[in-house]
């Protein structure tokens, strides 16, 4: 019987700790987008007034059922990229993208002929 | 294969100084003005004294329309209104005003002031319409043709050197 309570009482905290942790679909839509009149902040960080309005606007696509990307979508639309923390994938920032994947291959490919070449002398 | 290690290397850091040089030279102020090209849709707003909505049919019937963004509470709005007043006279211009969070009663009585340059005069009550036209401060005006594609994009007050630059765009056809 103990071992029951014990049983409920932990999956009950835990099933509390995993809901209090999820962001809600809202808040990271939130965090994603640029406050564009604040220093480096996202909406989700900002009370200015075109955070809070963007907030409203948010609230609304949702509430007509837009997805993450089409609130996006809107939203590049009117302000341009830079409004998203997370670029969409475009001509102009593959680079930005696709660099350290790059850069991490040829490291990899310049240290195993490094090692292959030390390998061979000794 | 020395001289391919040596020469990424090398390319490598000719990247970073481009991608430095770029970013260096980039300016730091954020502009909406490369949306010029733009086509609005979606155009609904309300009329500043009763309950009907201004539409995209009602702009395409212009030839050229400035959609103006502005409040009584807003100082540099104040300072814009003259030249709005000045483009009023323009036979191929209508103004559009987009009345920003303000309160009814304040803004009637800044345009009995200072005069009344809009053909249209709407309200955007809690500024949620002006996030379909890219806005994020006012003073703000956006130069539409006929098609609603956006010509020109005015952050800040309209000064006489846009006022030039609008009559330009007007006259020019």
């Amino acid at each position: 019987m103990r071992l029951k309570i014990i049983y409920i009482i932990f999956f009950f905290n835990l099933n509390l700790s995993i809901y209090s942790n999820e962001p809600s679909f809202e808040s990271t839509i939130h965090k994603n987008l640029r406050c564009l009149v604040c220093q480096g902040q996202s909406i989700a960080d900002s009370n200015s007034d075109f955070a809070l309005t963007l907030k409203m606007v948010v609230k609304d696509l949702i509430e007509q059922g837009k997805t993450e990307d089409e609130i996006y979508n809107f939203l590049s639309d009117k302000y341009g990229d830079w409004i998203l923390y997370k670029p969409k994938l475009n001509v102009e920032n593959f680079l930005l993208w696709f660099l350290p994947y790059l850069i991490l291959l040829i490291g990899g490919l310049i240290i195993l002929y490094i090692i292959r070449k030390k390998g061979k002398k000794t | 294969m020395q001289k391919i290690i040596k020469f990424t290397v090398v390319l490598f850091f000719i990247l970073i100084l481009l991608v430095f040089y770029n970013s260096l030279n980039r300016g730091t102020n954020y502009s909406t003005d490369y949306l010029v090209g733009n086509k609005l849709t979606s155009i609904s707003l309300k009329n500043f004294e009763n309950n009907k909505t201004l539409t995209n049919n009602d702009l395409k019937k212009n030839s050229y329309t400035l959609i103006n963004f502005w409040a009584s509470w807003c100082a540099p709005c104040r300072i814009e209104h003259v030249n709005l007043m000045k483009l009023s006279k323009e036979e191929n211009l209508k103004i559009l005003g987009v009345n920003f969070k303000d309160k009814t009663i304040n803004a009637s009585k800044f345009l009995d002031d200072l005069g009344n340059p809009y053909d249209y005069l709407t309200k955007d009550t809690d500024g949620k319409q002006s996030i379909s036209f890219g806005i994020y401060g006012i003073p703000e005006s956006i130069l539409i043709n006929d098609e609603l594609i956006v010509l020109k994009k005015f952050i800040g007050p309209i000064n006489d050197q846009d006022l030039n630059v609008i009559k330009e765009i007007i006259n020019s056809s």
